[in-house]
């Protein structure tokens, strides 16, 4: 599938692609591979902590997808129904891999008197907005790294809604929750972040 | 409203699902309490910082994977 800038010849490439796709014609099956493959295998990465894993759900993705074909409708972009497919496997892929033992969310969220009133005050933070090249580099390995410390449940739905840009419903129905639990999961494991990153992005001479 | 309430509010807030007169309440707490703005902007800041960790330029997918994936379509075709 060429990437075009023309959306209507993009659109219509597709079509062409879906038709070859159904037909069981074999080089459509290897170009979808090629063309999709990369971001799908990103996602995969995103998702899953082992590069087997990863590597099997994008097996098992596009599978799925060549078996379902026929029920791919035009109205959605192909590579956004391939990524539903390839998220929905990684997920399925996490599922079955045991728990690493896990802080409590309880214990990263920001604490709060009787009166309602902050424990703590909050400290200035750097814009990412002004970081160099370098601290970009930093901030991403950081943000990362503490993303990975988050407990699993959260930090899937950080995933799918602030990395991946799934809307709340299809978080909520990929993780067998109701959206509003959804949304207050997303809330929490932001707030739990930001308690984890705030040692490292305050601005500079911030005690 | 106080600074919990505040915290609770910050999602729907940034989302724009405040209902008017919620907003009106929650952005009155913000500029009267410098705290809960500076929080407003590091909360801010972690989903910016989020996005921006994830920016990751596309490797195309290794062609021994390609070839695979096109083995195991044909052992799952030739099943049916």
């Amino acid at each position: 599938m060429a990437q075009t800038a023309d959306p209507n010849a993009a659109a219509s490439a597709e079509a062409a692609l879906v038709a070859r796709l159904r037909a069981g014609d074999e080089a459509a099956y290897a170009e979808l591979v090629r063309t999709q493959g990369g971001r799908m295998l990103a996602v995969a990465r995103r998702l899953l902590r082992s590069e087997d894993d990863a590597a099997d759900a994008v097996q098992e993705a596009f599978v799925s997808a060549f078996r379902a074909i026929a029920s791919f409708e035009g109205g959605a972009r192909l590579s956004t129904w391939l990524h539903r497919i390839v998220v929905n496997a990684a997920l399925m892929k996490l599922r079955t891999r045991t728990r690493r033992p896990e802080v409590s969310i309880e214990e990263l969220l920001p604490k709060f008197f009787e009166d309602g009133h902050r424990v703590d005050e909050p400290a200035e933070w750097r814009s990412p907005a002004q970081l160099d090249a370098l601290e970009r580099q930093e901030t991403r390995q950081l943000v990362r790294s503490q993303i990975d410390q988050l407990p699993e449940d959260y930090r899937t739905v950080l995933m799918l809604r602030d990395i991946e840009g799934l809307d709340t419903k299809e978080t909520a129905e990929l993780l067998g929750v109701t959206p509003n639990a959804a949304k207050i999961r997303l809330h929490r494991a932001r707030l739990a972040l930001r308690t984890l990153l705030d040692p490292h992005m305050r601005t500079r001479g911030a005690a | 409203m106080n600074c919990r309430e505040c915290t609770d509010f910050l999602i729907d807030y940034l989302n724009g699902d405040l209902p008017a007169a919620q907003q009106r309440v929650f952005e009155g707490h913000i500029q009267l309490c410098p705290p809960c703005l500076t929080y407003l902007e590091s909360y801010r800041a972690t989903v910016k910082t989020c996005e921006m960790a994830h920016e990751d330029p596309q490797e195309p997918i290794p062609e021994a994977m390609v070839q695979a994936i096109l083995a195991a379509r044909a052992v799952k075709h030739n099943k049916v």
